[in-house]
């Protein structure tokens, strides 16, 4: 019996389902760093966060929408790992449930389900717990190399945090540790700072993201020109006397910008379709990144920023369609 | 310095050109030759013979009925069983002469010795008298008539001549094994149509991915005059004749135009071929070469065959088993049609028969679209299949009209590229269709 079908006889090999298991591969080597430097407070985190946002859409699925789970896409792990890496190591269980089920059940599904979500849901998960829980949001674990049971927790700043206030009153940089605490740029690039667990080893994330582009998952262009642009702005700043602050190469080992240059800000469904859109939407991270790091009361700001730009997304994808072949050339 | 391409979109799928090594075979000759009288773009030829007649190799059958068509040969000797509507590749009904072979006499007017005849003594006016008497078409798939596209209109002039020898599908070497076997027929082609367009300078473009074809070229166009090779970067659909164009000269065909206005005119190997033997041979077009091949074709060759030939003959040929084939596909995979029926004929456009074997032949199932942008980068055309397909569903076809999807020329790349398996081309398609019936 032939079968027949319609033009192309072929497909690419990758498909969804595919794709997301790169982007699970990618995210490895950031916490495999994770429990080098945290211990396995950070692979409960994890592993809570993945199950749960799994479980989230398996049951929207199965009693809300009443259709068949989309959960073998492995969007849902994906969305589970970028939430964990988005947390302190030592965040409690309740808690992750419930930003886990923010950013299912509010941030995707309740827009519709993959594809179709406005903001990136692991972000929303984050920032709903960042401003519910203050908190436990911003104590961070000390890393604390190869202590794997590491149970007594000390809690120490961040990078970011640090800088946030040597130019305040000198009693807060007294409290949160002064220069003295700043971690060097090889301790930055290797992780050895405090941090979201996921966020700290910028090699183990320049390693996946490397992984990315092998696999195409991905092009360069949105973390090249995020990144470049902050680089670019604390440069300046930087150069016209600014102070330790917006150090630009600091800048970049430092807080979220390498794990949301890399894994969030290229998320598809949120950021524009065309590779012109996708410029403008990275810079418009960059700029809003270093003006919130810079000038608001928080010291990273690259989950609001990326926040911010999803909501930009359908007004850049108007103003950048690409040129159709044969029209508008001078 | 990387060789040239096309600049918006494209894709890379797996070549699986497994015969680009395996000579040209001759496929000998089938049982009963069913010879279709609509191998082109425009109206049917008018039959001119009927049940009973004796024909020759060559013998005109049908001739064309009025500028947009052509003249129909046997490619077989032998007796006309009948003229009737018969099943096509797609199931519908086709007229098709159909003839007995009996042993293989040609018509004593075509050369059928191997030598090559160099010198063209032809005027322009006669070359193309000769085109249009063999009744050669545009052999790449289009099927357009080729005495229309060497006409040049009143007030156009052509400064480019390229040669496609891209062959761009994958599994195809039907163009790949012409190059290198028939090199200096197409070169002597080439310079036919120089001569019927009045320009100096002919190139043959050929993609990076066929180095024996390029070898075999350079070797030979270096004694002529006039006819040079450009190797190009092989990219999915660079045999496309406007994104070959933008590749070759840096010119955009404007949407709606076609390539004279741009000055170019671009002609398949096969086609160049078939004016070869049609003005220096005297020979109608009434044979091909053809790839057979896929997952379910053991030994997949290139052939030699006469039109009309049943594809069944050519299944045998590669010992393919009917019964693991899940599919069969007329042209290639990306492009080409999927067959209803087994006996259905080759025509001058078949460029290739895939068999494909069951686990193959389904089209994967259809998921949510994740925005990934992956269509709007392979598009060539610079279109974005993932809005058009919305809007189709939508059933917007006013709004579709600035999606430019009249543009679209239907390679598939959307389609293949696409991560959640959502025909886009299907949607594309209809867009298409609908847009032109609200007309």
């Amino acid at each position: 019996m032939l079968k027949i079908s319609t033009a192309p006889h072929m497909n690419s090999p990758q498909d969804t389902r595919s794709i997301m298991r790169d982007v699970v591969i990618a995210l490895m080597p950031a916490l495999v760093a994770a429990v080098l430097i945290f211990g396995l407070n950070a692979l409960t985190v994890v592993l809570t966060a993945v199950a749960a946002c799994v479980a989230f859409e398996y049951l929207t699925c199965r009693y809300l929408l009443k259709s068949t789970p989309t959960t073998g896409n492995l969007s849902a792990v994906v969305t589970g790992l970028l939430l964990a890496y988005n947390l302190p190591s030592n965040m409690p269980i309740w808690m992750i449930l419930i930003g886990s089920f923010v950013a299912i059940v509010i941030g995707k599904m309740a827009f519709g389900g993959i594809g179709k979500n406005v903001f990136n849901p692991a972000l929303v998960g984050r920032v709903f717990l960042f401003i519910s829980f203050p908190v436990q949001m911003t104590s961070w674990p000390k890393p604390d190399f190869l202590n794997f049971l590491n149970t007594d927790v000390e809690t120490g700043a961040t990078t970011l945090g640090i800088l946030k206030h040597i130019d305040a009153e000198s009693s807060a940089t007294k409290l949160v540790g002064g220069l003295e605490n700043l971690p060097d740029y090889g301790q930055m690039f290797l992780g050895y700072t405090g941090g979201c667990l996921g966020e700290v080893s910028a090699l183990a994330l320049l390693i996946g993201f490397a992984y990315l582009l092998w696999r195409r998952v991905i092009g360069w262009h949105i973390p090249f020109y995020y990144i470049s642009t902050v680089f670019l702005i604390t440069g300046i700043m930087w150069l016209n006397g600014g102070n330790i602050q917006v150090e630009p190469i600091t800048q970049i080992l430092s807080g979220g910008l390498l794990l949301g240059a890399i894994f969030m800000a290229t998320d598809y469904a949120t950021t524009p379709m065309s590779r012109k859109g996708q410029i403008v939407f990275a810079i418009g991270c960059g700029i809003l990144t270093v003006i919130i790091r810079r000038w608001s009361v928080y010291p990273e700001g690259v989950s609001f920023a990326i926040l911010i730009m999803n909501a930009f997304v359908p007004l850049i994808d108007y103003f950048t369609i690409p040129r159709v072949f044969g029209t508008g050339r001078k | 310095m990387s060789n040239k391409t096309f600049h918006i979109g494209g894709i890379h799928p797996d070549k699986h050109k497994i015969t680009t090594n395996k000579p040209i075979e001759d496929a000998g000759l089938p049982e009963i030759a069913y010879i279709p009288v609509k191998q082109h773009i425009g109206s049917p030829a008018k039959i001119l013979v009927s049940k009973g007649d004796k024909v020759k190799v060559g013998t005109l059958l049908a001739d064309a009925d009025g500028i947009v068509s052509a003249d129909v040969h046997s490619s077989v000797s032998g007796e006309v069983l009948k003229v009737e509507e018969i099943e096509g590749e797609f199931g519908y009904l086709e007229q098709m002469i159909t003839v007995k072979v009996e042993g293989d006499e040609w018509e004593e007017s075509i050369d059928r010795s191997p030598d090559i005849i160099k010198e063209i003594t032809l005027s322009p006016e006669e070359i193309i008298a000769k085109i249009r008497e063999a009744g050669i078409v545009g052999m790449g798939g289009a099927g357009y008539p080729t005495p229309i596209k060497t006409t040049i209109p009143e007030g156009k002039k052509v400064e480019y001549l390229i040669i496609n020898g891209i062959e761009c599908e994958p599994y195809l070497t039907a163009d790949d094994r012409l190059m290198v076997e028939k090199a200096e027929q197409i070169i002597v082609g080439a310079k036919i149509l120089n001569k019927v367009l009045g320009i100096q300078n002919a190139i043959i473009a050929v993609d990076e991915n066929k180095p024996n074809a390029i070898e075999v070229l350079r070797k030979i166009t270096r004694s002529y005059v006039g006819v040079n090779v450009q190797v190009m970067q092989t990219k999915y659909p660079q045999g496309a004749e406007k994104q070959l164009i933008e590749a070759v000269t840096g010119r955009e065909v404007p949407s709606g135009k076609l390539p004279v206005d741009v000055g170019c005119i671009v002609q398949n190997v096969g086609t160049v071929n078939a004016i070869y033997e049609a003005v220096q041979k005297n020979k109608p077009l009434f044979e091909r070469v053809v790839t057979v091949s896929g997952d379910a074709a053991e030994n997949p060759s290139n052939f030699m065959v006469r039109v009309g030939t049943p594809a069944s003959y050519l299944i045998n040929k590669v010992h393919g088993n009917p019964a693991e084939i899940g599919k069969i596909i007329f042209g290639g995979p990306m492009m080409g049609t999927s067959a209803v029926n087994i006996n259905a004929p080759i025509t001058k456009l078949s460029s290739g028969i895939l068999l494909f074997k069951d686990d193959h032949s389904f089209k994967p199932e259809e998921t949510a679209c994740i925005r990934c942008g992956k269509c709007v980068d392979a598009c060539p055309v610079g279109l974005r299949p993932f809005a058009i397909a919305s809007q189709v569903r939508d059933g917007d076809y006013h709004e579709m009209k600035q999606l430019h999807v009249l543009d679209c020329i239907e390679c598939g790349s959307c389609a293949y590229i696409c991560p959640a398996r959502i025909p886009l081309l299907d949607y594309c398609k209809l867009g298409k269709y609908e847009l032109k019936k609200s007309k």
